[in-house]
């Protein structure tokens, strides 16, 4: 058996979520041979690459495909690579995280193969037996998938954490490999164009991989009152969320909503202040290992899934937390 | 130019659904069932486009069982110009079968756009509207909390939610956009529409006669309840929450 990983790498080295992505492929068998493709241009990707190739022994193959077009996350390109490697390396599955990256190509390239992509799946019963989570999570279901190959599923990372390195390094790294794009790109090419990426500046760990995440909700009532929320996190080395109120609010922008549309988040602590605790929301942080929450109203919904809770005036109870807590290194 | 909204019927996103006793799927008979919340965001856009100019007729589409005409009379109620019904009976369609229909009614209708929810809130899947644009190989544009439409050079451009922030591309048409929350309000039927509506046209078709042969490739096993987690503590104090913190939970 053999498996492709849509590789995402950003600032020469393989994102976490692409790390997990190797842990779910890892449970499909012991014979499986594991290739990363990788795809843009420049110093950045021959620096992933190596990455790519020296960071785990179960990597069998680094694909790097270098191409200006490819440069920027388009699903067109990206989903016409995906089906020309498919051609050549007849692969039994084909696998990436489920990012906005991973979301936006991978069932557009399972279309042109004639596949039925499994998106977002939890957990790997058995090579073709997946689970997913369906209303927000409040349900779980578990497909077998039963058709040709390739098998293409999307992973949740927050289920998979990345492997970890054995500690004897000794095996040498993984070959890697141009991709031949001779033939590559000639039907669909230019009909998107991108244009931009407006992300914020932060000097706050990603929502992704946070040990410890503060969430705000509406009962921050303001952009203003966020920067509270902000300092806290700073004590805490945290990272900062918000529920979709908060962003349809205007008080933060989308890329810090925590929500079944949103982010999936499962860091060891989870905060939520002024939040009520709406089931899109719960779908996005139930697999905190510990939960918080701090809201004035006692019969908030959050309440039922915080393992500890505190009936207080966020306003009250934030300063007071900042003052108090131990100070990170 | 035309623009088609594939509109699909969902549970109810306010009703708390329960898993069947034999684990075969979510309880769904005696539940209110409604638009999906996504569905409602495409067909507003679609409704905008129309009276900014940008389009001449729209035309909503859904494709399940007898009662998906209830679905398409709001479709119609909030100001779609006509409704196809794909009937396909008691059956479950999955998405990559959704896609060849859609595709098939694409071909029929030859829209400049067609516009999707980035995802029913029912199964979460996340893929239909990408398999349509796969299949037609037409650009997509997924996400979309922006659409601009420039009827002239006959582009769309279109910000997208993606995870570190707003992406914008540019879309040559025909195209397909899937959306975003946070695209638009969608507006209420207003109770002279919902009267209109009642004398609109809803075409019933086919898979047979729209030429798409269904295959299954996967198949669900079982659906149960998620794990329930144990009631926790309230603590009555700031102190209190910061001792359990380090001396129970151990995470600070």
């Amino acid at each position: 058996i053999s498996t492709l990983i849509l590789g995402e790498h950003e600032g020469g080295f393989l994102k976490p979520s692409t790390l997990s992505a190797v842990s779910a492929a890892s449970s499909f068998g012991k014979d499986n041979s594991i290739s990363i493709l990788l795809g843009g241009s420049g110093s950045d990707l021959q620096k992933a690459a190596l990455h790519a190739a020296s960071t785990h022994p179960v990597i069998s193959q680094v694909l790097v495909a270098d191409a200006n077009i490819l440069m920027h996350p388009l699903a067109e390109p990206w989903a016409d690579l995906v089906h020309l490697l498919q051609k050549k390396g007849a692969y039994s599955y084909i696998i990436s995280a489920s990012s906005s990256f991973g979301k936006n190509v991978l069932p557009r390239a399972a279309a042109i193969l004639d596949v039925s992509p499994i998106t977002d799946v939890i957990e790997i019963s058995e090579p073709y037996l997946f689970v997913r989570p369906i209303y927000a999570g409040n349900a779980l279901c578990t497909v077998r998938y039963t058709g040709l190959e390739p098998c293409m599923v999307t992973i949740r990372s927050t289920s998979f954490p990345p492997p970890s390195i054995p500690t004897a390094v000794e095996s040498s790294a993984a070959p890697i490999s141009q991709v031949d794009l001779s033939t590559f790109y000639k039907e669909t090419g230019g009909k998107s164009r991108w244009l931009k990426l407006t992300s914020q500046e932060t000097d706050r760990p990603d929502l992704g991989n946070a040990r410890i995440i503060v969430t705000g909700g509406r009962g921050l009532k303001s952009a203003e009152n966020f920067k509270l929320l902000d300092k806290l996190a700073e004590k805490l080395g945290a990272a900062v969320g918000a529920t979709r109120a908060a962003v349809d609010a205007n008080f933060v922008p989308n890329d810090l909503q925590v929500g079944q549309t949103g982010k999936i988040v499962a860091p060891e602590l989870y905060m939520a202040f002024g939040v009520s605790g709406a089931i899109q929301h719960l779908a996005g942080m139930r697999d905190s290992k510990v939960i918080v929450a701090v809201n004035k109203d006692p019969d908030a919904p959050i309440f039922q899934v915080a393992d500890y809770g505190l009936v207080a005036d966020l306003f009250e109870a934030i300063p007071e937390l900042i003052e108090k807590l131990p100070e990170k290194k | 130019m035309k623009v088609v909204v594939a509109v699909k019927r969902v549970v109810d996103y306010a009703v708390k659904v329960r898993v069947k006793p034999d684990k075969s799927g979510v309880e769904t008979s005696n539940v209110k069932m409604s638009m999906n919340p996504f569905c409602e965001i495409a067909l507003e856009e679609a409704l905008r486009i129309r009276e900014n100019g940008g389009a001449s007729e729209v035309v909503a589409v859904s494709i399940g069982p007898t009662q998906c005409t209830e679905t398409l009379r709001t479709a119609l109620a909030m100001g779609a110009d006509r409704a196809v019904h794909v009937d396909v009976g008691p059956i479950t369609v999955y998405p990559l079968s959704v896609a060849k229909i859609l595709r098939a009614i694409v071909e029929a209708e030859k829209p400049g756009l067609l516009i999707l929810g980035k995802q029913a809130i029912d199964d979460d899947c996340n893929q239909t509207g990408q398999m349509v644009a796969g299949l037609l190989k037409w650009p997509q544009g997924t996400f979309a909390s922006k659409v601009i439409l420039n009827k002239e050079e006959q582009i769309a451009t279109v910000e997208r939610e993606v995870d570190s922030g707003l992406e914008t591309i540019c879309l040559d048409l025909p195209a397909i956009i899937t959306t975003d929350l946070r695209l638009n309000q969608p507006r209420y039927a207003t109770l002279p529409n919902i009267m209109k509506a009642k004398s609109k046209v809803i075409k019933k078709l086919t898979v047979e006669e729209l030429n798409v042969e269904l295959k299954s490739d996967f198949e669900v096993c079982q659906v149960t309840e998620p794990p329930v987690r144990k009631a926790g503590t309230i603590v009555s104090t700031v102190d209190e929450l910061i001792d359990k913190l380090k001396n129970e939970a151990h995470v600070l």
